[in-house]
This record gives C-alpha cells, structure tokens and sequence, in this order.
C-alpha cells in the first residue's frame, strides 16, 4: 500500500515555492522529504559543516547568521534555508540556529537540484544568489511590457525622406506627399550621398503650417528656415520606451531613427502611443493648453490616470519617474509662463531650477515642491526683487494648488535664501565643496541633484559642470557626502507581519523612501561625484560608474537592480493607495506585500547596505585625517 | 526521588521477568511460525545503547474500537527514525481488513470505509512485511498498550503465538517528564495536563497535524518524541531507561 504523507503535501501546497508546482511534483516531494525537530537554542548548521538536505521550515523560527556571526535573515513557518550550501560544494556558508522550537522537513539534496533544475518558476523564487533572483524579477518585469522590449527597429516602417537645408519648401512638400509621409529630415549641403550627410533638422506638416503658410513666405523659401533643429534622435537598437522618453524630455513628436549616425527613419508619436495608451504626452499636451491655473490644477485627475495606467502597464521605474518628472517640469513652464504673461517680461534673465527626485526624473505620485531660481548676476534687489518676489509666489502657489505641495524645508524659489545670481550660486557650491561642514552639507544634498527647467537652462548645466569638476578633487567633501549617505540604512527584511531591523528589532511599517530609495539615491550621488559625472538620473550615474569601472565588481548592476526593485514596491503600493481612494505615501505594511516581494526586497535592502558597507569602508581614511 | 527515576531504576533492575534480550533469545527458538522466529533473531538493541544510537519505528494502528478482545486492526503507518532524524520518506501505511465488524462510530473516527477494508487484504497478507520493518529496532507509539495489545492479538489469530517487543510510550514519557499540577493547582482547579498526542505536541510547539490517520499519527508520534527527548532528555541515555 502507498504512504500517504498527508501533512507534508498539505503543507508543501499552501507554501512558496512550492506553490509554483503542480500537485504531481508536490506529491514526490512529500514521498522524499524527512522530519527532525530543533529545541529552541540548538544549532541547526554549524557553518563549513557538510549539507545534504534543503531544510524547510514547518513550525517555529530559525536564525540565519552570516559567517561573522551578523544576523542575515530570520524565517519562520514555509521559509527555508541551506539552499546555498547545496548549490556550493555542499559547504554550510549560512550557519543557522533555531529560536524557538522548530519543526524542520528535509528535502534531499537530489530533489532539490531537482526542483531547482527543471522548474524555472520555482528556481526564480528560492534565493540563491543575493542578487539572482532580483535580476530575474526585474528582467521579467521588462519582458512583460512591449513598449519596454520593442526596439525602436520594430516600429520604422518606411524610409526617411532626406532633403538638403537649401531646398525649397514648395519641393519638400511635394516629395512628402508623394511617399506618403508627414516629415521629412533635412541635412547639409555636401558632394556625399545624401543619407550620409549630417542630419540637422527636421519639418514636419505642421512646420509648414504653422511657420511658412500662416506668416505667408513664399513656397521656395528654403527649407532651413522653418526647420526645427534636430535635437534629439534615437538609436536603431534603443528600446520604444526610450523613444518615448526622449519625446517627453524634448517635447517633440517626431523622432530620427539613427544607424552608425545614419538616419535610417523618422518614427512618431502616434507609433508609440500604440503601446501606452494613456499616455503621458497626452498629459503635457493638456498642461500646455490650459489657460488658467484653475484649468492646470483640474489636471490631478489625468495625472493620476496616467500613473496608474503606467503601472499597469508594467512600465519600469525609470520610464515612470522620468513621465511624473516631466509631467511635473511642464506644470512649472505652464506656471511660468502664465506667471510671465501676467507680471510682464522678467527684468532680467533667470532660470528656474528643478531639485531633487524631479530633477533626477525618480519622481513619484507623492512629491513636494522644491525648486529653486538663478539670477542674472546683474540682478539688483532694489530694482528687481519684488519681480521675482511674485514670479515665485505665482509658481508656488500654482504648483500646491495643482497637488505639488510646498516644501517643509523651504527649499523653494519662494525662498530669499534660494534666489541667488549665477555668481552667488557658484561661490555657495564652491564653499560646500572645498570647505565642507557636515550639517550644513546634510541640507545641501537636494542642490546636488538640479536640472533647469525654464529660463537661461545652460545656467543650470554650467553649475553642474562645476560642481562635476570641483567634487572629484575633493576627498573631504566627497567623505562628508558619504557620511551623510551612510545616515539612513535599509532594514534587514520581513519577519512575520514585522519590518526586522539589523539588531533585531521589529517595527510595523517601512517608509520605502526614507529606508530604501533615498539612501540609495544618496549613495549613488555620492560615487557619481567622485568620478565627475554630470548625469542626473540614479539609472544614469550607475552607467557611469559601470563604465568607469569604479565601483566593486558587480555591484554596478546590483545596485540598478536593487533601485529598480525598490522603486517599484514603492510605485506599485502607491498605485494600489490610489485605486482604493486614499492618499497615496510611502509608508509599507509588509502584509500588504506579496511573499516574493518580500524576498526580493529583502535582496534589494541586502545589497544596498553591503553598498553601504564599501562606502564606508572607501572613506574611512579619509575620516580619520579629517 | 521523581516518578521518571523510579521508572529508570525499575527498568534498570528488572525483577524475576526476563530482560528483553532473553526473551527474545528464547522466543527466536519457541516461535512456532518462521516469520516470527526470524523477527526475534534479528535481536534487540542492547539495554545499554545510548538512546542516540538506537534504530527506532514509530507506529500508530487505527481499530474497529479500543479493545483488542473484540476488535482489530484497520490500518497501520509506521516510520523509521532515530532521534536525529525521521524517515518519513521511508513511511509505510497499509489498509487491512479487519476480522471484527467495522462499527460505524469507528468510520467517523478514523475515515476508513466498509468499501475500503473489503477492497484490503486480510493482515496475514502484511504482518511479513510489517514486522520486516519492526525488526531490530525499538517501537514508539503514544499511548503503546493499544499497538502492543492489538499487535500481539492479531498475530496470534493468524499465526498461533503473540508478539511482544520493548516499546518507547510517548504518552507515558509525557506523563513522567511534564511536571504535573501541584495539590493546590489541583484543589483550584487547575485543569490536568492533557497527554493526548496533539496536545502534548503544542506543549513542543510542533504543529497540528489532522489526527486518526496512522501514518500521520505515527509521525506525529515520532515527532514529539523528537522534542519530548531534545528538551528532557540527553541523547547518552541508555534506551533501557526509557523503553518499557
């Protein structure tokens, strides 16, 4: 007669991994597994001891140590543990003790390797490798939504027309009508083939509209005088949601499609809005035909919208943060312009700055306002200040009644101290960075992630550049950075309905930007000084890093996956806060997270504060000197 | 001195009975059938072997009713173990059919129907391989007068001697280890700890497993002797000072 292992299979059935199986494997496993209890304070694993079962947890609660004896997880009920000695000459790297009486079921190693080796699902669940399971989280994330693993390649459909900048418009309207088509690219005069001339510019049917028939030129009117220059393109082998990203950073509809700097197409809008449908264009568009602030703050709703369609859509954390920030950059250009047109033409040039999560495009639904105004080095207060007193004011007050709410630090152009000219804003950067005062750094981060917004941009980029070139020379500023990047630290993981923190400690919730995208960003912020780089995006500044090769091999790619992760718990809770009709934040239950979420989150928190640690340890000389 | 030494000095110093080594020693020559012959030649552990060392079986019967006069067996699960490890991999479990009438209150216990037991083979056809499984090592059970009594009952219907083996009672250990309410506990009304094996498996914080299934039940059984011996026990202890 056949055993019937009834609890085993009962339980193997309500557990993950197991859940990921069907009943017949599930009944094998049951066959193969045995039992041994564990008084609470008993050694489980010894570490270098020789493993031969996988050791699931059936009741009570297991400590799992790191070899120098720091705490690395605690499990209870379904998790499970040795997995990593198994797939390691059979070693125990991860010593483990039970804490409370413990019931544990042995699955053999050959079932396990089993398991691990013909079951794809149940593979991605069972932790491996710190970061093994994240990378596949992540990459299935992607290969879920089309608009993120279509190229740009996939949505070219004809050739590009190519014309040269001299060529009457009368002649390029001719040519477009005959192949169909609403643009055409325009390139240099030169004795080469035409596609091998350098592209400048770009005119599509509203061109013509709009900047030859309605001012009334005449048809030969050259080409190059209603062109728009051509600022942005794309690479053949780009994916469709960068295409869609750089139509949102450059608010253009038609985009050339490049090949070894060859135009080998134009693609547009309507091409990428086949994969996104509430898109966030759409949402830009609406901002700059609104007329009133009014009409801008009746926006919330759409903004919203396109959020959540975006998660739904399974867009990743970069494509999202990158449509709120724009999103959020063209309220404020609306805001400015209304502000413009009611106060008259500013006195003198400024820039509006954009700081923090916005500028760095990581913005979320949740965000406060904080921006910031250069001036004119020719700016003089007496004759000026009440101008840009009210501008400030106008776009503030603008940007909290459309849902930006205002900054509790002030960190806003409202702000007298954070109107400062050109010259003023370099001799601040320049005293943050040569003679740096750790608390007055810690409130200085925010102004080391700008981007400019309206106004004289270059002002914004010119400041970058600076501090770009100042940083990297400048140990002690670069170590008061990194200590205060080392302020805020991940928590360990999840024990039962409890966030665990490092010492052991239980809370109920986590704050997801406080413990685990901020740091990061911080962190990242801090690396990316070091070596001069003058991107703005965390995405952006890992590349950098990984193409400078300046961090420890594999953290580049650990730490993009960790962010990713991180921001999408993050994104995800909020998109659920805003189906249910409440004010979405940051703080997470982790009942309300998914098992996998947890584990994969619990990766992410790992790598982030072993990013910690090698920070830490990087300027710790540095310290000591100091 | 406590209940559980005075037990420990009684088994140590068994008076005017056989010791269990030369019971089976005679019973390996008297049994008249081969199959029990063979079982009691495989020997018993020696008294003195630290209960570590010990090859143990669990086994849980489920019966028509609670005496083994008149009643028999349904089922039987049994799984190896030893106090380090439990083979539930190795688990076996057979249905029988019982000699006796299957008593409807029986069905709504144990879940074994009157269509399962005549589709089974009468025990005769099993207790080969059953006391295959017995043989050489030591037998736990909670509660093991009913797996000692309805054992010896049924073999000897079928094969005209008894069966007797040294057996570990978790049932029996529960109530010598677990201290028991004082007087005044009792005088106030404190309730007496309850022996049956899921509650005294919550006392070892081992998990609920849905009782009168015998595979179950016998690794449920194998279980709590597990934590009964890791938290009162030492592993050197002599299995003579605990089998009875």
């Amino acid at each position: 007669m056949q055993a019937e292992h009834i609890e085993i299979l009962e339980f193997l059935r309500q557990h993950q991994p197991f859940t990921e199986l069907d009943d017949k494997v599930l009944q094998r496993i049951a066959e193969h597994t045995d039992v041994t209890y564990y008084k609470a304070g008993t050694q489980i694993l010894a570490f270098g001891e020789e493993i031969t079962d996988w050791h699931v947890i059936r009741s009570g609660v297991v400590e799992v140590y790191r070899r120098s004896g720091e705490l690395y997880d605690r499990l209870t009920t379904g998790g499970y543990f040795g997995q990593f000695g198994l797939l390691r000459n059979n070693r125990i790297r991860f010593p483990a003790r039970a804490l409370e009486d413990t019931l544990v079921y042995l699955i053999p190693e050959a079932m396990f390797t089993e398991l691990f080796e013909e079951h794809e699902n149940f593979a991605d669940q069972v932790e491996v490798e710190d970061r093994s399971r994240l990378r596949q989280a992540v990459a299935r994330q992607i290969d879920g939504n089309q608009l993120m693993s279509a190229e740009v390649d996939s949505l070219i459909q004809r050739e590009p027309q190519l014309v040269t900048v001299s060529t009457p418009v009368r002649d390029a309207a001719i040519r477009m009508s005959e192949a169909g088509v609403t643009c055409v690219l325009v390139v240099t005069e030169s004795d080469q083939p035409l596609a091998a001339s350098r592209l400048v510019g770009i005119v599509t049917d509203k061109d013509i509209r709009n900047r030859l028939v309605v001012p009334g030129l005449p048809y030969d009117t050259p080409i190059e005088d209603i062109m728009s220059g051509c600022i942005a393109s794309v690479e053949h082998s780009q994916f469709v949601f960068e295409a869609m990203l750089m139509m949102l950073r450059y608010n253009v509809h038609h985009l050339p499609v490049m090949r070894h700097g060859i135009p080998i197409g134009v693609i547009a809008l309507p091409d990428v809005i086949r994969y996104e449908s509430q898109n966030s264009l759409f949402v830009v568009r609406n901002i700059f035909k609104a007329k009133t602030v009014e009409e801008l703050a009746a926006l919330q709703p759409e903004v919203k919208a396109c959020f959540s369609r975006l998660v739904a859509e399974d867009a990743n954390s970069r494509m999202i943060g990158t449509s709120m920030a724009v999103i959020g950059r063209s309220f404020k250009q609306r805001l400015l312009e209304m502000a413009e047109a009611e106060l008259g033409p500013p006195p003198v040039p400024y820039c509006f700055l954009a700081l923090g999560s916005m500028a760095r495009e990581e913005q979320l639904i949740v965000t406060d306002q904080d921006n910031a105004m250069i001036l004119d080095n020719a700016y003089n207060p007496k004759e000026h200040e009440a101008y840009f007193v009210a501008l400030a004011k106008f776009v503030c007050d603008g940007l909290h009644a459309c849902g930006y709410e205002y900054c509790r630090g002030g960190i806003m152009a409202t702000n007298p101290k954070w109107r400062k000219t050109l010259k003023q804003w370099q001799q601040a950067f320049v005293d943050w960075i040569e003679n740096p005062v750790q608390e007055v750094l810690l409130n200085s981060f925010i102004f080391f992630d700008m981007q400019g917004v309206w106004g004289e941009t270059q002002w914004a980029s010119q400041l970058t550049g600076l501090v770009a070139e100042k940083a990297m020379h400048n140990p002690m500023f670069l170590a008061c950075m990194a200590r205060g990047a080392l302020g805020r630290t991940p928590p360990l993981g999840f024990f039962k309905g409890f966030v665990m923190e490092s010492d052991g400690d239980h809370s109920r919730s986590i704050n997801m930007k406080r413990r685990g995208t901020a740091p990061l960003a911080d962190l990242v912020r801090v690396h990316a000084l070091a070596i001069g780089s003058r991107a703005h995006n965390s995405f952006e500044r890992l590349q950098d890093l990984i193409a400078a090769d300046y961090l420890p091999e594999g953290q580049g790619p650990d730490l993009r996956d960790a962010l990713e992760m991180l921001a999408m718990v993050r994104i995800r809770h909020q998109a659920k806060d805003l189906e249910a009709g409440r004010v979405p934040d940051n703080s997470i239950e982790p009942d309300n997270l998914s098992d996998f979420e947890r584990k994969t989150l619990k990766d992410a928190f790992q790598i982030v504060s072993n990013a910690q640690k090698s920070l830490r340890f990087r300027y710790q000389s540095v310290r000591a000197y100091g | 001195m406590s209940r559980f030494q005075q037990r420990l000095m009684a088994n140590l110093s068994p008076s005017g009975r056989l010791s269990w080594p030369e019971l089976y020693a005679a019973q390996a020559r008297n049994s008249r059938h081969p199959a029990l012959r063979d079982f009691y030649a495989a020997g018993v552990p020696d008294p003195g072997t630290p209960l570590a060392e010990v090859p143990l079986v669990a086994i849980d019967f489920e019966t028509t009713g609670l005496d083994a006069k008149t009643c028999d067996i349904v089922s039987i699960g049994l799984v190896p173990m030893t106090i380090k490890r439990i083979y539930s991999s190795q688990a076996r479990h057979w249905i029988v059919r019982p000699r006796t009438d299957l008593s409807t209150d029986s069905v709504v216990v144990h879940g074994i129907t009157h269509s399962d037991v005549d589709a089974a083979p009468d025990l005769s056809q099993q207790l080969d391989e059953v006391l295959e499984q017995l043989k050489g090592k030591v037998v736990v059970a909670h509660c093991c007068a009913i797996e000692r009594n309805f054992l010896d009952k049924a073999v000897r219907a079928r094969w005209g001697d008894g069966i007797r083996f040294p057996m570990l009672d978790t049932m029996q250990l529960e109530a010598d280890l677990v201290r028991q309410p004082t007087l005044i506990e009792r005088v106030f009304g404190a309730h007496k700890k309850s022996l049956r094996l899921g509650d005294a498996r919550e006392r070892y914080g081992l998990p609920f497993y849905h009782p009168h299934h015998a595979q179950t039940d016998a690794l449920a059984c194998a279980e709590l002797l597990q934590a009964q011996i890791a938290s009162h026990c030492s592993p050197t202890v002599s299995i003579a000072s605990l089998w009875c």
